[in-house]
């Protein structure tokens, strides 16, 4: 068994995914990965979090505030 | 997301040339997003709404001064983040809350150092159904939706900018004028957050200890 604790593992789950864990800590975390059913389902909690933000349906703007913005563009004075 | 865009330098030469056809596309495919970057800032749809007009407006008047060195999005995301910020400041009537240190995950879900294995899950974190009726997908959004709104503001800027919007860190860093540690460490905060929220509502039976 490693020596990485999973209270410390759910604090690197970030530079891990952005790739900034130094190459030892990536290591131990890889390594605690395969052997933590814990922190294995943690990290794929995370990944499923990111995936519905990225997926979060837009707030659309109003159509009257769209309306003043497009009449903007048409009347802009030109240079 | 939407019809597909011409290149920034197309764009750009289209719309000096008042192509308003390609103007409107533009605001239909980009505003969603602003709107949710804006709140972030102020505290209600219509003062976000003002805000991307604005930068809509800022956007027009600005053209000819837009270089290239960053991408046409990332340029107006930039515009549309100091305008906010301008009335962010403006109609807050609450001082601004600090982003307090907290750990990804309650102590309480690791074992303590008379247990065991100190630091180690005391029970591995619920399995987390998925949605199975479009209800459902829309209570997940809905908590989603609330998860981010209850963030401080700083880790709130970062997570939809990064998450939501899908930014680069360099582009959210120089965009928020902060480092990119201190970027780095709002995101994981702020993920941590919203994860802890998710699984407050998808297991509900586990309690504190997730
Ligand atoms: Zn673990």
């Amino acid at each position: 068994m490693n020596t990485v604790r999973c209270d410390d593992f759910v604090e690197w789950v970030t530079d891990f995914l952005e790739g900034e864990l130094p190459r030892e800590t990536e290591r131990q975390f890889v390594n605690h990965l395969a052997e933590c059913d814990g922190c294995d389902r943690y990290l794929e909690q995370m990944r499923f979090t990111l995936q519905q933000l990225r997926t979060l349906p837009d707030v659309p703007l109003r159509h009257a505030v769209r309306e003043q913005v497009l009449y903007a563009f048409r009347t802009r004075p030109r240079s | 997301m939407g019809v597909e865009l011409p290149s920034d330098a197309e764009i750009v030469v289209r719309l000096r040339a008042s192509d308003e056809k390609l103007f409107a596309l533009l605001v239909d495919q980009w505003s969603g997003g602003m709107v949710r970057v804006a709140l972030t800032y102020v505290p209600n749809r219509e003062a976000a709404e003002d805000v991307v007009q604005e930068t809509w407006l800022a956007v027009l008047s600005g053209l000819d001064g837009f270089a290239g060195r960053s991408s046409l999005r990332t340029w107006i995301h930039a515009i549309l983040i100091n305008k906010a910020k301008t009335l962010g400041i403006k109609e807050s009537r609450t001082l601004p809350v600090a982003d307090t240190a907290a750990p990804a995950v309650n102590p309480l879900a690791f074992q303590n150092s008379a247990e065991p294995h100190p630091g180690h899950w005391r029970q591995a974190p619920a399995a987390w159904p998925s949605p199975e009726s479009k209800a459902e997908e829309g209570e997940l959004v809905r908590h989603l939706d609330d998860a981010i709104t209850e963030l401080p503001p700083r880790q709130r800027q970062v997570l939809v900018l990064r998450d939501v919007q899908g930014f680069t860190a360099h582009e959210v860093s120089a965009a928020m004028d902060i480092s990119l540690a201190n970027q780095r460490v709002l995101l994981h905060r702020a993920r941590s957050a919203v994860r802890a929220r998710l699984a407050t509502y998808l297991t509900p039976e586990r309690g504190a200890a997730r």
